[in-house]
């Protein structure tokens, strides 16, 4: 008596925050799907992600379906007498091949799109990535360029384990994603990203560009992307590579051609500047001596 | 019974009493519960770490513990669910059920079944230590990519030589299996007409013996780099790290099948029963089980489509990958269609097994979507990887570990399990499992990396939504814990011989509990 009851009260909750569930999801913030993207590629790969998706569903309501209904009707408290049969070849050949032929199906545009992203030719420029632990190093190959790139100052400051952290993460503007130096890129060009690594093994992912590589020490990988629209992207280091594997964020900001010549030769100068000052000093130290 | 004319001869049949009966046995059934006892405390020492893990990701910030001391959580927490829980909880259904369904009184080589449970605990025991020592626990996770592992400080050898006991252990126990399915079988069993479950471990038991050495190999490959001045996945000295992980996964990708096969096994015997309908397509069902181990062998490296490989490569392996599609949706079918007008009830037991069916199939559609390259270049390495690991080694390994749990534990001792917590138990894990795992879909694809100790607040909700449901799915297996010790104290009344109405099979014809020495002359199957 006692059970059944118990067992009724505890079927309602779960009925309850069942029902709660899908209201609750509405008031969640943005992103429960692949970001499509801004380059040339990525809204191929949402694509093929999209295509392969709804053909899981098209599957998944056939084989949940029959599920469900035998688990329905086929109930001994109905009062059904099992079937007989064990075994039907014809059956069993036809869920055999048409899975064959879906996949077929999925694996010509899979390919395609593998293709496309593998072919590094012809680019406009090209950058070199180098992961560190627990920061990234960005040279602009042929353009005098070069940086690190680290975590800002405030998701620094808000990362640290109580009692040490200073700032309330909530508080920091895109918190963890944020870096001192970002990689600035033109739109409209070819740009590929050469990467390695100094001492383990990062990976390099900005979602909204499409895909990643790994960065491994002694290795140098390629991948490429073309931005179609101005704007900042952030995403994150992607592979384990020791403790402060989480506080690894990229930011690319994509700008107009003009833009990013201008940039280009700003960082020029002050790099310069920088070398300057520091040779200024390694002579002063010399002369010192 | 202390008088001298007393000339029973099977006296010494009988278990001796105290530690010695636990260790010196050789018999199958307490070499199993061994097994499965120790499953269930690694069970609960890895899934402490897991709760670990979601209390620090319950909100953003670092909360609770320091990030180094969160990657050994993260890598620790995978080595013991898989070493610890799921490979020992299978091997100890094996140990138990074998010999009772292929008709033996015990495994073939009883002696080394002793031993291949009592390294298992040392094994562990070095593992365990690491925590204790200068650096800490390992904590480049459980696949130990150099060259990131080669900074574990003195956890170093305590892992490798663990690992090295691990793999002994499930050799000696495959070695077993084997020789036992090969020769014991009762006469008139032919292979075609052993149980699934049987056929199941079988070739589990191949998977094991092929790639255990080559995981022991990799693992010492790691130890000459890091104290013998080798230099095999150096860069710098010639060698290469993506060797490491070419060796690695191609232990490491059958393993995740070592892992499901048996619960293929268990969900094959579970359905017919309480369907009370053949199981349909029995040869197809072996056949598939074989093509599926065999492709484990040539898909390995989709774990490592980001690592830079020829395109040619890339194609390859996501075509074969494809493809497992193919025979595990010939299961998926077949255990639907078994259930098709059979005339189910649904005791515990067939909860699980069609939870794990619901669930597994999610999980192979999220392991689908992960085989298509120019897609997996998003998902890779992100929580969306979490989550299809989850969906298909939760509710599909350990569901059916649990699922055969309350199927033979009236069997194991005598007497039936509490139906109703059974089944509080399992509703309770199927709803927080689902609320735990479902969501990191979401965040995967939002783009949240996996093994973050803390995350960009964006990813909040969802992780708060997860971490509750991890508490409540761990809260919940005390609840199986308790069925088990009420069950074993005498549960809610005795068990027939034939504890189901529909179940068949050789296990099913002796009485409950099984006697210690089930068939002292072998039964005849026609």
């Amino acid at each position: 008596m006692f059970t059944a009851k118990l067992s009724g009260a505890i079927r309602h909750i779960f009925l309850l925050g069942f029902l709660m569930l899908p209201g609750q999801a509405l008031a969640f913030r943005e992103g429960i799907n692949l970001p499509r993207g801004v380059t040339t590629m990525s809204e191929d790969i949402y694509n093929l992600h999209m295509l392969i998706f709804w053909i899981c569903v098209v599957i998944a309501v056939l084989v949940f379906g029959a599920m469900i209904i035998s688990i329905f009707m086929h109930r001994k408290s109905r009062g059904v007498e099992p079937a007989k049969w064990h075994h039907n070849t014809a059956v069993e050949v036809v869920w055999t091949v048409i899975p064959f032929l879906i996949l077929i199906g999925m694996a010509i545009p899979a390919a395609k799109s593998l293709i496309e992203l593998e072919d590094y030719r012809d680019y406009d420029m090209s950058i070199q990535v180098t992961g560190y632990q627990w920061f990234w190093h960005y040279d602009y190959r042929g353009e005098d360029v070069s940086f690190y790139s680290r975590l800002d100052r405030d998701s620094n400051r808000a990362r640290q384990l109580r009692p040490h952290r200073e700032l309330n993460p909530m508080e920091v503007d895109n918190y963890l994603l944020e870096v001192d130096n970002r990689v600035v890129v033109p739109i409209n060009q070819k740009v590929l990203i050469l990467l390695t690594a100094d001492d383990v093994i990062h990976a390099w992912w900005v979602p909204e560009l499409g895909g990643k590589k790994d960065a491994i020490p002694g290795v140098v990988n390629e991948m490429w992307f073309e931005v179609t629209e101005p704007g900042v992207y952030r995403g994150q280091c992607a592979e384990l590579c020791g403790r402060d594997h989480g506080f690894m964020p990229i930011v690319v900001e994509a700008v107009e051609e003009e833009e990013y010549e201008a940039w280009l030769e700003e960082q020029r100068e002050e790099q310069t500047a920088e070398e300057d000052d520091e040779s200024m000093q390694l002579s002063a130290i010399e002369v010192a001596r | 019974m202390s008088t001298a004319t007393d000339t029973h001869h099977d006296e010494h049949h009988g278990p001796a009493s105290g530690m010695r009966r636990w260790l010196f046995t050789t018999n199958h059934k307490d070499i199993g519960s061994l097994y499965l006892w120790f499953s269930l405390i690694m069970f609960f020492v890895g899934g402490a770490m897991a709760m670990v893990i979601r209390a620090e990701l319950i909100q953003p910030g670092m909360n609770l513990v320091d990030p180094m001391f969160y990657n050994q959580m993260v890598t620790m927490h995978a080595l013991i669910m898989i070493f610890g829980a799921v490979m020992p909880a299978f091997v100890g259904l094996a140990n138990w059920m074998i010999p009772m369904m292929v008709g033996a009184p015990d495994m073939a080589l009883p002696r080394m079944n002793n031993w291949s449970f009592w390294i298992l605990p040392i094994g562990f025991t070095l593992l365990l230590m690491t925590f204790f020592v200068p650096g800490g626990a390992p904590a480049a996770g459980w696949t130990i990519y150099p060259p990131l592992s080669l900074q574990t400080g003195d956890a170093f050898p305590l892992l490798v030589f663990g690992i090295h006991v691990l793999g002994i252990s499930s050799i000696m126990g495959a070695i077993n299996i084997i020789v036992t399915i090969m020769n014991m079988r009762a006469p008139g069993m032919g292979l075609l007409k052993m149980p699934i479950f049987v056929w199941s471990w079988l070739i589990t038991a191949y998977l094991l013996i092929a790639v255990m050495p080559v995981l022991a190999g990799a693992v010492t490959m790691l130890l000459t780099d890091k104290y013998f001045g080798t230099t095999f996945f150096d860069a710098a000295g010639g060698g290469d790290p993506v060797l490491f992980q070419h060796i690695f996964w191609f232990f490491g990708h059958p393993e995740v099948y070592i892992m499901i096969l048996p619960a293929f096994g268990i969900i094959s015997e579970i359905i017919p029963t309480f369907a009370r309908k053949k199981l349909f397509g029995y040869s197809a069902m072996v056949y598939a089980i074989a093509a599926i181990a065999f492709l484990s062998f040539i898909v390995w490296a989709h774990h490592m489509f980001t690592v830079g490989m020829p395109v040619a490569g890339l194609l390859f392996f996501m075509f074969t990958t494809m493809l497992i599609a193919v025979p595990t949706g010939v299961k998926v079918f077949n255990w639907v269609a078994t259930m098709w007008r059979g005339a189910m009830t649904f005791e515990t037991p067939m909860l699980f097994a069609l939870a794990f069916l619901f669930l597994f199939t999610i999980g192979g559609f999220s392991g689908l979507m992960l085989a298509i390259v120019p897609a997996d270049f998003q998902y890779h390495d992100s929580y969306f990887v979490v989550a299809h690991f989850h969906y298909v080694l939760v509710p599909g390994a350990v569901f059916a570990i649990m699922a055969a749990a309350y199927y033979w534990l009236p069997k194991w001792t005598g007497y039936m399990y509490n139906e109703f917590w059974g089944k509080t138990h399992f509703w309770l894990s199927t709803i927080s499992i689902n609320v735990t795992f479902f969501p990191q879909h979401f965040l995967g694809l939002a783009g949240m990396p996996r093994r973050i100790p803390d995350y960009a607040v964006q990813f909040a909700d969802w992780n708060f939504v997860s971490s509750i449901g991890a508490f409540v799915f761990g809260i919940s297996q005390l609840i199986f814990v308790a069925v088990i010790i009420g069950c074993i104290r005498g549960g809610v009344g005795r068990a027939t011989d034939r504890v189901w109405e529909g179940s068949h099979g050789l296990e099913w014809t002796v009485p409950s509990p099984a006697p210690y020495h089930t068939f002292e002359t072998a039964p005849e199957v026609k």
